[in-house]
């Protein structure tokens, strides 16, 4: 029996068709199972987030969305065409319609800010270079970063700033769908709340849709349509759904599953004892 | 029903069946002991054609891209610029004291016997068929291919060629092509600069510290090396600056974890490089000597 997470939790979810589905996904790594029959449909304009522990396969679950890792079994759609029986070149041209806002942002250190930001406009679109200028502008803008940084590279701005960079990056082309993998972690808490008003700015845009992948209960409260949590597969049985809540942030709140209670309060639980057990973590297929 | 963390119970196995790797356990006692080392030995030999047959598809890729796309000129020129340029002075150094070392080694030999004046005529050969391609590659694996390596596995475990990728640019075209294409290009370059710092050294040691008559060691250089030799070193580091450019940015692109698997990545694409140069250097000199053999049947000259 497949888990599925296809509920809708707004009304204005049941009109729009779902811009992604995910059907019946598995991801193995080598000998180790990560993700385990994972169904999802995420409607055009909703903002999904997934929320689980480290190392339960949510951000292998992001990067299957965009096709970076192939699933072992099972799909992702994106409107309606499967990405697993695309060729390498119509996937490339897809991927324009997704902005993807890497962890530690991954902007390319050999390139200034305004060149990284500038990057997919000059690959994808033939605008002139002063064209290409002022669009980056107006994006750094967008993002509330000074335009003194256009011209350094990424390791001479803080790492709330290379976010930020990342995220103009990302929406640079209007993408339909944004990606996000823990956009806030390793940051203060101001500019975390400065992150987060960033994702419901860019969830303004018109037509746009976004997964934020984090573990941060405050983005998930604040940014979120609709919240999954993933489960680590180590700790579930054969037959038990990986995405153990899909529901409203209220939804989230009111639940009494044990599992949720424990993430949503962070409460550490037997988790200790568990790691002082070494061998028994070893011993975990 | 849930389960809580609070309550542990015995963790149900992983469904066995949507893991194909796992393999039964085998019998156990010597039989068991010998099927285990059969299945180990299998799966190390399956591992390694694995191995090649995904070089050999990143090779393919990459020529691919050559002709897909035209390349660009900003990405071009840097990547030109720090394998041709910034190596000539160390390929430059390493070719004069070779050169020289080569007429310290050889000269009592060849004065015992009374043929100094041939020493360039070994020393010249040696260098424009062997010395001169190897050292030029070998210089090239270890100032840029283990810079490449390092460079694209920071760039694998920073998520910068993922970056790449999720904005619809192909990695190999953006990222390996441009060293590709420095590699085969000015590989010849850089050991005509081998051999002909090489050729000064040998000939300023052996003229001013041997005393070795310049007539002489020209014409019996003249007259031993010609073109096909010196060709012969060219041709082959064509090959040398393709597998340096390949190997490395393959071990790049397929860094380990963190500082750790960049650093392993960087040391393999040397270690890697210099033994496929060596390699090439065997089979593609039996297979250049057997060329000249069939259009100068005579053999070699010979240098009495």
């Amino acid at each position: 029996m497949p888990a599925t997470a296809t509920q809708p939790t707004a009304r204005r979810d049941q009109a729009e068709p779902p811009l992604l589905q995910v059907e019946g996904l598995s991801v193995q790594f080598g000998q180790q199972l990560v993700l385990r029959d994972i169904s999802l449909d995420i409607p055009a304009g909703q903002t999904l987030v997934v929320l689980g522990e480290s190392g339960c396969g949510k951000t292998v679950l992001l990067k299957t969305m965009i096709g970076l890792v192939r699933p072992s079994r099972g799909e992702v759609r994106f409107e309606g065409q499967s990405l697993s029986s695309m060729r390498e070149r119509d996937l490339a041209h897809l991927r324009t319609k997704y902005g993807f806002v890497f962890q530690g942002a991954a902007l390319f250190d050999s390139m200034t800010i305004a060149d990284n930001i500038a990057f997919p406009l000059r690959e994808h679109t033939r605008i002139s270079a002063a064209d290409a200028r002022d669009i980056v502008a107006s994006l750094i803008d967008e993002v509330g970063l000074p335009r003194t940084v256009l011209d350094k590279k990424p390791v001479e701005i803080s790492g709330g700033m290379r976010k930020r960079a990342g995220l103009a990056r990302a929406i640079a082309l209007d993408p339909l769908l944004i990606l996000y993998d823990e956009p806030t972690t390793g940051l203060d808490p101001i500019m975390t709340d400065v992150i987060n008003e960033l994702i419901l700015r860019v969830k303004e845009r018109p037509r746009v849709t976004s997964v934020v992948v984090t573990h941060d209960m405050n983005t998930a409260r604040k940014v979120a349509d609709r919240i999954i949590m993933l489960y680590p597969l180590f700790r579930l049985g054969q037959n038990e759904s990986q995405i153990v809540f899909s529901g409203t942030p209220a939804d989230l709140d009111r639940s009494r599953d044990p599992r949720i209670r424990q993430f949503v309060e962070g409460r550490a639980g037997n988790r200790l004892t568990e790691l002082q057990d070494e061998q028994s973590l070893e011993e975990r297929p | 029903m849930a389960k809580t963390p609070e309550t542990p119970e015995p963790t149900a196995p992983v469904d066995a069946g949507t893991q194909p790797g796992v393999a039964a356990s085998a019998p156990g006692g010597v039989g068991g002991w010998f099927a285990n080392q059969i299945a180990n030995l299998g799966a190390f030999a399956m591992d390694r054609v694995a191995a090649i047959g995904d070089v050999a598809l990143f090779a393919l890729k990459t020529v691919g891209w050559i002709f897909a796309r035209r390349q660009r000129r900003e990405v071009l020129l840097p990547a030109f610029y720090q394998i041709g340029v910034m190596s000539l002075p160390v390929v430059a150094l390493t070719g004069l004291f070779i050169g020289m070392v080569l007429a310290v080694q050889s000269y009592a030999q060849f004065k015992a016997i009374g043929l100094e004046t041939r020493l360039g005529s070994v020393i010249n050969l040696s260098l424009v068929r062997e010395l001169g391609p190897v050292l030029a590659a070998t210089m090239l694996a270890g100032r840029v291919g283990s810079a490449m390596a390092a460079e694209l596995g920071t760039m694998r475990v920073t998520e910068q060629i993922d970056a790449l990728e999720c904005m619809g640019a192909n990695p190999i075209y953006y990222l390996v092509v441009p060293r590709f294409l420095g590699c085969l290009i000015l590989i010849p370059a850089l050991t005509i600069m081998a051999d002909f710092m090489g050729v000064l050294g040998g000939y300023l040691y052996s003229n001013l510290l041997l005393g070795i008559d310049y007539h002489h060691y020209w014409e019996n250089s003249r007259a031993y090396v010609d073109a096909f030799d010196f060709l012969m070193g060219i041709f082959k580091s064509f090959f040398f600056g393709a597998a340096i450019a390949l190997v490395s940015c393959h071990h790049g692109f397929h860094c380990g974890h963190g500082a750790e698997g960049v650093g392993r990545s960087a040391t393999n694409a040397f270690v890697h490089s210099f033994v496929l140069i060596l390699l090439l250097d065997l089979f593609l000199g039996i297979w250049l000597n057997n060329v000249h053999d069939f259009f100068r049947p005579e053999g070699p000259r010979r240098l009495l």
